[in-house]
């Protein structure tokens, strides 16, 4: 073990692991994340907690971390390379780990054009492969970026997302190989609809041998309306929603679509739990996180190990 | 003007290690007012390179090679040298590289940084070329400038936000990286984004290092 990683500590024990995802408030509210880690906990083996998704202004990642912790998740911070350069991104990294935090999800960051300030300055001082080996290094060779030495490294476990349906297709597996050999002890994928499309990916994936060197959790969620379905298809850059998602919620009764959302994501995961080199879930319930528990329960995955860190 | 200045030798070396031919390109627009790519350096450049044990297979100084027409007609004459060699290296700032990269199939090496475009843009005017970052990793990707032309500036891309060949931010315009792998990809060396880039130097950038500037 690298870390006091819950999520490591599992997926070392080869238990098909369950992360979970939990959004920040857009205010100072601390209820918000006790009332959403309440949800959560004895459900997911580790929580994300993001970082200014889609570059909207919400409570920092590392500040809810420590509430989702203290309600006993195990949170994985999220830190984007939008909002910082290196200096701060260090200084951070120090202070998660001093906190007593143990993940990381390192990513380059929606770009601010997306979000409620689109006149704000991106920095991407670093990108996110850069960002996965300054943290490896500042662990494992207890290195500062810059190459000085630091007395007491930062145990996190790493992770690092990956879009299987992004292009171009064919180059996305050698992406991941970059990312695996920067230092990602793990990845979390885009929300899988299109199962075969992934299943091409995990293929490439395989022939890399990439699923021996970095675990691979699959990025799961369930669809609440015909809208959101339609919504993602056509509007969020590279998500793929194939037609018979969107048939199926059309096919069942308006009262039911949000069931069959439901359902519909079980399904995904039974299926994308059978393709070798799947060591996980990622469940992305986002402001839908009572869905969690049914969901996890009804995919088998219950009881998860007792948490430790 | 587009002022620029030759990299240290060992880097220029490294771009062209595996490289047993060369054909080299400079510029008698800036990079000869500037004495980083005219007429004296590409001579000084070829002896350099053949003590070292390369090939150069042929030279030539393009007047304005930024301009894009201008520089695929002079490049015709010279297409058996060219095609004989086993890259370019090509002296002068980022958009001659650009331009190079462009118009002829084969790897180009850049070997300049460029420090500024003096309130001046490339002749070429079709896309924004060169930011003056001072530290061109050309050599990394294609002849094609991620940090000009991403919307996220990734030296290790594509980011997932990239689909059907165009960027996520602004749809009218082309993902950088899609072409950077498409070009890759022509000319067979795929291989070479399998390789981490490390973070980049921007304190000799316009952006990021002082806002006034000496220069060589």
């Amino acid at each position: 073990m690298k870390t006091k990683s819950n999520l490591e500590r599992v997926l070392e024990s080869k238990i098909f692991a369950v992360t979970g995802e939990l959004g920040p408030p857009q205010s100072a509210d601390p209820e918000v994340i006790r009332r959403k880690a309440k949800i959560l906990k004895g459900h997911v083996d580790a929580c994300n907690v993001t970082d200014g998704q889609t570059a909207v202004v919400r409570m920092a990642s590392w500040a809810a971390c420590i509430m989702a912790k203290e309600e006993g998740l195990d949170p994985i911070v999220q830190m984007t390379c939008r909002d910082r350069n290196r200096i701060a991104l260090q200084m951070d990294v120090l202070g998660i780990a001093a906190l007593g935090l143990n993940n990381m999800l390192c990513l380059t960051g929606d770009h601010q054009k997306f979000g409620n300030h689109p006149t704000a300055k991106g920095v991407y001082d670093l990108d996110s492969i850069q960002l996965v080996k300054m943290v490896k290094d500042m662990r494992d060779e207890k290195k500062f970026q810059c190459g000085e030495a630091m007395s007491v490294e930062p145990h996190l476990f790493i992770g690092a997302a990956e879009n299987p349906f992004a292009d171009p297709f064919e180059f996305r597996a050698a992406r991941l190989a970059k990312k695996a050999a920067a230092g990602a002890d793990f990845i979390q994928t885009q929300i899988v609809y299109n199962v075969d499309k992934f299943a091409q990916w995990m293929k490439m994936v395989r022939d890399r041998g990439l699923h021996e060197r970095v675990k691979i959790l699959v990025g799961v969620a369930p669809i609440k309306s015909v809208g959101a379905a339609k919504y993602m298809k056509t509007r969020v850059p590279g998500m793929d929603v194939p037609d018979s998602v969107v048939a199926r919620l059309q096919g069942v009764p308006k009262e039911q679509v949000s069931k069959e959302g439901i359902k519909l994501c079980i399904d995904i995961i039974n299926k994308v739990r059978e393709i070798e080199g799947v060591a996980g879930i990622h469940l992305m319930a986002i402001e839908w996180e009572e869905t969690v528990p049914e969901i996890v329960e009804a995919a088998g995955l219950l009881p998860r190990p007792k948490l430790v860190t | 003007m587009l002022i620029s200045k030759q990299k240290p030798l060992e880097e220029i070396l490294s771009y062209v290690e595996g490289d047993k031919s060369i054909f080299l390109i400079g510029c008698k627009g800036c990079a000869e007012g500037w004495g980083s790519g005219g007429e004296k350096q590409v001579a000084e450049m070829k002896n350099t390179l053949q003590e070292k044990g390369k090939t150069i297979t042929g030279s030539v100084v393009v007047d304005m090679l930024c301009d894009g027409a201008l520089t695929k007609l002079k490049l015709r004459s010279y297409k058996k040298d060219i095609a004989s060699a086993d890259s370019i290296l090509v002296l002068t700032d980022g958009a001659g590289v650009q331009t190079v990269a462009e118009v002829v199939n084969k790897v180009v090496h850049p070997g300049c940084n460029t420090l500024s475009s003096g309130g001046a843009h490339a002749e070429w005017k079709e896309a924004e070329r060169c930011l003056e970052c001072g530290d061109c990793v050309l050599e990394f990707t294609g002849g094609l400038c991620p940090i000009a032309r991403c919307s996220k500036l990734l030296l290790n891309g594509p980011c997932g936000g990239s689909q059907g060949g165009k960027c996520e931010v602004d749809p009218s315009i082309p993902c950088v990286w899609q072409q950077i792998v498409d070009r890759l990809a022509k000319l067979r060396q795929l291989d070479k984004l399998e390789r981490f880039v490390t973070p980049k130097n921007w304190s000799v950038s316009l952006i990021s290092g002082p806002p006034v500037k000496r220069f060589p």
